[in-house]
């Protein structure tokens, strides 16, 4: 699998990012700078986590209309996969390629702590290697991390099976205690309606070895390799 | 001329800024604050001399840029 990853100016999961995917395909991806304006033929092109241009404005704002940003619309709009992790979820909600926003915590606080999902549908080109409703530990690590849509958008991702990770609790209930930043329906991550783009805020890319305290990330970047070959 | 953008979020989208502001006020001795929703205030030098071609610019400049239509309205005043 031929990857590429983005970088704008204050990513830092950049690095994480690369090291999972050398790992898992075996292919050192691409670095793709914000102001590069084409992007090598790829089979995935992830969009890190961190805070690209400080957050100014609106977290992602800034990056979703870069220059790499644009080639990266196109890959998607051609069918290439596209997944945002943190930041880069909060640049797609900003591009457009997929629905809602990513408001201030509930809290108020910066989180950090592992987070408990749930994988509510196993059936796409990220989930495949996991089990229907899995619960699955991955790090979150965000300020702005706050899934809002309104009800009618919020509907249409129900109905289409687009809400793939919520926060739950160890029974796998969606509780608003197990609601770790006040996201609507206790979203954690969602995919486009063409099953293309995936947006999550916890960091898949963070649990891969065992010294990171958990490998329940391997799987979701196994389900990308699957999907390119079957 | 100048442009004065006032960027405010939609209702039914909460804001949990706003609340913390609000209970601050309390805790400061300020009563009678029924609500407080937080917002953005950004001031545009243009060179435009046409105010309503002004107008029209900075329109889709909040589109495109200074707002998210997702949750966030803005009104734009012109001077």
């Amino acid at each position: 699998m031929k990857s590429a990853v983005l970088m704008f100016p204050a990513s830092n999961c950049d690095r994480d990012m690369v090291v999972a995917l050398t790992k898992i395909t075996g292919t050192k991806p691409e670095i793709i700078w914000h102001n590069d304006s084409t992007i090598p033929d790829v089979d995935l092109i992830a969009l890190p986590g961190g805070f690209s241009f400080g957050d100014y404005l609106r977290a992602g704002a800034m990056a979703a209309r870069s220059p790499a940003v644009k080639a990266v619309i196109e890959h998607a709009n051609r069918g290439g996969k596209l997944i945002g992790i943190c930041n880069g979820f909060q640049v797609l909600t900003e591009t457009g390629l997929l629905p809602g926003a990513l408001m201030r915590n509930a809290s108020l606080k910066f989180i950090c702590k592992d987070a408990l999902l749930k994988v509510e549908n196993n059936q796409t080109s990220f989930t495949n290697a996991y089990a229907k409703d899995q619960l699955i530990t991955v790090p979150a690590a965000h300020h702005d991390g706050n899934y809002f849509a309104d009800e009618k958008v919020l509907g249409q991702l129900e109905d289409n099976d687009q809400v793939i990770f919520r926060y739950v609790d160890d029974q796998g209930r969606a509780t608003d205690t197990a609601n770790l930043n006040g996201s609507r329906h206790n979203i954690a991550g969602i995919m486009n309606r063409q099953g293309n783009v995936l947006g999550m805020m916890p960091h898949p890319e963070r649990h891969i070895e065992d010294v990171q305290g958990g490998t329940d990330g391997l799987a979701f970047f196994e389900s990308i390799i699957n999907s390119l070959n079957s | 001329m100048k442009a004065r953008i006032y960027v405010t979020l939609k209702n039914g989208v909460l804001d949990p800024q706003g609340k913390a502001i609000q209970h601050a006020l309390v805790a400061l001795g300020f009563d009678g604050v029924d609500d407080v929703r937080q917002g953005k205030f950004i001031e545009l030098e243009l060179r435009e001399t046409d105010s309503v071609k002004a107008k029209a610019n900075v329109e889709e400049m909040c589109k495109k840029l200074l707002s998210n239509p997702v949750i966030e309205n803005y009104s734009i005043h012109i001077e």
